[in-house]
């Protein structure tokens, strides 16, 4: 069942992933700032915050347990398994028959869950009021996203995400308007599991706004930077979700080497798209109040839900 | 050497009726009690989860006792079904009894050997209502396991609170078993033969079958805690010891679930679809409101037990889901259902008593049980902190543990359903989902408010920094039930052949006739449309985690400086900065209002002494329960007329009372 270009494809594709993600935070960054008509800090400006905070000292809070410690190596490993599961470049991958779209949930959700204990762990209130805030995105928007996994499941017949890209980009031309309401949906919920505006702002310095900041602000040197190497992963994770669902066209099938070749300009064409239109949403929208997210939210929430019943109800 | 499985299951609950008289004999000797009664138990316990083990793949054993009353005796019957809970039952007894020998203390209410004596007689009940095969047998066992439990919720009866949880408690513990009795009534046919053979030979008109399935779930449910019928649930459980809070929460509930199984799918033998469509929707209102509801407390064991109606919930759904595939004949969906059902049984008794233990452990340590006065134990209880997060993860659904397993399933029963012949019903199914994914969502905030306010922070009293780990008794008992939570957790496909045994004769199919992966892989239907391996993602997220930890170490350096936590600078920081249990709870009564009646009293901003105060209620206590109370006591103070307590008036009662009589026979 496994197959060498199997291997191959996922092992690249991981690679691929963990090099790349920072690059796309740095794009993303770049066009926000041209699109502000500022000069900006580069696209390689998260390769060197990380290498930076590498060599530095960590500080670590004195009564932080080991939960504090762990959780950044955790956090990281679940985005590694994320990556290794969603198709970027081919839908041959040996890791994702271990595990389909709800397990990738739960592996969101569990990265989530152990980044909130530690944001709890040191026992300050900023550090607790982000884990509040970040577990109330949370159970918000894994529902929304299970149910437009489940659209594309049911389309597919198929949960697992291998399958479903591989069926859905054989289905020429068919459109389909359940896709239509998971995509909004899909897009909402990714503006906020990525902490981005409008939602959260990964630029903010007041203390007071913040969620996936208020969460990290006792991490230092190595333990921070792969938090910010992992919600780079994330991001880059998120929008490979929605390339191949949405968009799975170029996606190698089967071992085909030469697709495998076509596939990897296509993969980076639509990513730097994609960045350019997260920075587009994040320039012409502001930050809500924290207390505006659960609509914002709920209206995904409802979106995803009415795309699964107009699958029941036009498209079997 | 065949071994017989029936009697040894009596003989084993004999046993443990026979510890409970020994630990009645030396009441007061809490050495003999805690140190060698409870951990026979323990034993007998894993003995029972032996047999049950044996017998779940052997056909069904029967056998008749001349106990009880003349002419009527005790019919006992072990199937696969009666087996699967008969599993839980010793496995999680197992761990419970190791831990109450170390959690037993002196001069706490009843005397220890009396504790003994009402825990195992609710044991050996337990055991005997999973094994009776008549309703005669079924109700005393049944009735012999709700006044056992009553008495135990009541360990501490001095306290006025507990004895009102517990007279709760045994009040709508009645109302249950009523509504059994009147549904085994219909169930019998008119026969007047109470035996649960005479009734799976019965074909009920379809009106009777409803009512008598209306009964079960009305009886049952009282039990396990639906919707309108929960409120026991979170004032027995804090109010029980945590041994018993354990067991009735993983163990007892799941009684109530084995007896709807086995009214539903053995007794009856037609289903309407829309029985299950009653239960679906009761089994989602029971998950959301319990989830909800568990998200706002701030006693910790109240909290678990709203965890534990949200868990319910899931378990009834299940059912709900397997009676409308069985009624429309779908029965390889039914089957998955069914599997997702007992799974999550089986799971819920796992990680609900690692937490209820867990909270034991905490509470012997500081004496709190306020979530407000907690925190920072994670560094003076490390042992208990570290098996209670692997409870709660499991309980939070999360891969790779054993709650995610059972959540899977059931969304995989979900997401099949398109297809049934009811367009109004596949409208609902979608929805359905959608609130499932909900409530396992806020699962997991509920559970990173209980873990993190609890374990991690900073203690918020002095004393807490007092605190002691649990003990070895303690630990062990922690141990087993957190090591089963990660083996359900990573060898799914091995545990659901066992409960392959279950669904055969229940729907008339299993998994494995259309499961299509290995030992490593589930596949409950084909690999093609839906697979899971746990030990894989088990194995990706731990390689994973080490290799980053090694390549980070290997190519910078592990060098740490220890200093005040940073907070922004802010440098008059106190453990009384955290978030309290309250505001954990904020955004979900912010977002979730109307499930809430809510009582605010805000201080002004003039206050000298500033006093916030919130009362968070449940509108179902004020529709449901309040208006039948007062109607009684409205009905009480009429015939409290009569009630004069003056000799002479009764004496008049009763000479009235005899005239009438003498007319009425002449």
């Amino acid at each position: 069942m496994i197959s060498w270009s199997g291997v191959v494809a996922q092992v690249t594709e991981l690679a691929l992933a963990v090099l790349l993600a920072p690059l796309l935070t740095g794009w993303v960054n770049q066009c926000r700032a041209w699109l502000q008509n500022k000069s900006g800090p580069g696209l390689l400006r998260p390769y060197r915050t990380i290498r930076k905070l590498f060599a530095k000292d960590a500080v670590i809070a004195t009564n932080a347990s080991a939960v504090f410690r762990t959780a950044p190596y955790v956090v990281f490993a679940c985005m590694l398994v994320a990556a290794a599961i969603v198709p970027t470049l081919a839908t041959d991958l040996p890791f994702s028959i271990a595990a389909d779209a709800i397990a990738l949930v739960g592996i969101f959700a569990l990265a989530r869950v152990f980044i909130s204990l530690a944001a709890m762990d040191v026992g300050t209130a900023f550090g607790s009021l982000g884990a509040r805030r970040e577990m109330m995105i949370g159970f918000l928007a894994e529902p929304a996203l299970l149910m437009v996994l489940f659209t594309a499941s049911l389309i597919s017949q198929s949960t697992s995400l291998a399958t479903t890209v591989e069926r859905l980009a054989r289905m020429e031309f068919a459109i389909f308007p359940s896709l239509a309401f998971a995509g909004v949906a899909f897009t909402m919920v990714s503006l906020a599991e990525n902490a981005r505006i409008p939602v959260d702002n990964p630029a903010t310095h007041l203390e007071l706004t913040m969620i996936h900041e208020a969460m990290v602000l006792e991490y230092s040197a190595r333990h921070l930077a792969l938090i910010e190497w992992a919600a780079s992963l994330k991001l880059f994770v998120y929008s490979c979700i929605g390339i191949s669902i949405f968009f799975p066209f170029g996606i190698s099938q089967g071992g085909d080497p030469l697709g495998f070749a076509y596939a990897l300009p296509a993969l980076v064409f639509k990513l730097a798209v994609g960045g350019a239109l997260l920075a587009v949403i994040e320039t012409v929208s502001a930050k809500m109040r924290i207390f505006r997210a659960p609509e914002f939210l709920g209206t995904a929430f409802m979106l995803a839900v009415l795309a699964l019943l107009i699958h029941a109800l036009l498209e079997t | 050497m065949s071994l017989v499985p029936l009697p040894s299951v009596l003989l084993l609950a004999c046993a443990w009726l026979a510890l409970g008289v020994i630990g009645l004999a030396r009441a007061r000797s809490l050495t003999l009690v805690a140190k060698v009664l409870f951990p026979a138990g323990a034993a007998i316990g894993l003995a029972v989860a032996a047999v049950a083990l044996m017998a779940i793949a052997s056909p069904p054993t029967e056998t008749v006792l001349p106990l009880g009353l003349p002419d009527l005796p005790f019919h006992f019957r072990l199937d696969s079904l009666s087996a699967f809970f008969l599993a839980i039952l010793g496995l999680v007894s197992a761990g419970v009894s190791t831990f109450a020998a170390g959690y037993l203390r002196k001069g706490e209410g009843t005397p220890p050997g009396l504790q003994c004596l009402y825990y195992h007689v609710f044991l050996a009940s337990m055991a005997l209502v999973l094994v009776a095969d008549d309703a005669y047998a079924f109700m005393v066992m049944w009735e012999t396991m709700a006044l056992s439990s009553f008495f135990l919720v009541t360990s501490d009866h001095r306290i006025a609170e507990i004895r009102r949880a517990g007279y709760l408690y045994l009040l709508i513990a009645h109302i249950g078993a009523l509504s059994i009795l009147l549904c085994f009534g219909v169930l019998q046919g008119g026969t007047g033969d109470y035996t649960f053979a005479n009734m799976r030979a019965q074909s009920l008109p379809p009106f009777w079958a409803t009512i008598g399935f209306l009964l079960a779930l009305l009886g049952f449910g009282a039990k396990a805690g639906i919707l309108p019928l929960h409120v026991w649930l979170p004032e027995a459980h804090p109010a029980a010891p945590s041994p018993v809070s354990a067991l009735m929460s993983a163990v007892m509930l799941k009684t109530a679930v084995y007896g709807l199984l086995r009214v539903t799918f053995d007794l009856l033998h037609a289903q309407v679809w829309w029985w299950g469509v009653l239960a679906l929707a009761i089994g989602l209102a029971t998950a959301l409101f319990g989830v909800v509801f568990s998200a706002v407390q701030s006693d910790m064991k109240r909290l678990l037990a709203y965890s534990s109606i949200e868990n319910i919930g899931f378990i009834v759904v299940g059912f709900g889901l397997t009676v409308t595939f069985q009624a429309y004949e779908m029965r390889s969906l039914a089957a998955l259902a069914l599997t997702a059902t007992l799974y999550h049984c089986l799971n819920h008794a796992y990680f609900k008593s690692l937490l209820f233990l867990a909270t034991g452990s905490v509470l012997h340590a500081t004496k709190e049980r306020a979530l407000g006065k907690l925190g920072g134990l994670i560094h003076k209880m490390p042992w208990v902190a570290w098996l209670a997060l692997v409870g709660a993860l499991a309980i939070a659904g999360l891969p790779p543990l054993n709650g995610f397993v059972s959540e899977w399933l059931l969304l995989q029963a979900f997401l099949f359903t398109p297809g049934l012949p009811d367009g109004y019903l596949n409208m609902f199914i979608p929805v359905a989902a959608a609130a499932v994914a909900l409530a396992a969502a806020l699962s997991g905030y509920v559970m990173v408010k209980f873990y993190g306010v609890i374990f991690l922070g900073q203690p918020r009293e002095e004393r807490l920094t007092e605190a002691h780990d649990a003990g070895p008794w303690e630990r062990v008992g922690l141990v087993w039930l957190a090591a089963g939570c990660v083996t359900l957790g990573v060898v799914p496909v091995q545990v659901i052949s066992l409960i392959d045994h279950v669904t055969g004769p229940l729907v008339g199919r299993t998994l494995a006739e259309t499961a299509t992966g290995s030992w490593l892989l589930l596949a409950p239907i084909e690999t093609d449309r839906a697979s899971y391996s746990p030990l894989v993602v088990l194995l990706g997220i731990v390689v994973a985690t080490f290799a980053v930890w090694f390549a980070v170490r290997r190519v910078y350096h592990g060098r740490v400086r220890r200093a005040p936590a940073w907070d922004c600078g802010f440098p008059l920081q106190t453990p009384r900065m955290q978030d309290t249990a309250e505001g954990f709870g904020m955004p979900v009564r912010h977002v979730f209002e109307p499930f809430f009646r809510m009582t605010r009293e805000l201080p002004s901003p003039f206050d000298r002494a500033p006093r916030y105060r919130v009362i968070v209620e449940d509108h179902l206590w004020h529709w449901c329960y309040l208006p039948v109370a007062r109607w009684v006591e409205r009905l009480t103070a009429i015939v409290a007329v009569l009630q004069r307590g003056r000799i002479s008036v009764y004496l008049t009662y009763s000479f009235v009372t005899l005239l009438l009589l003498l007319l009425f026979v002449r």
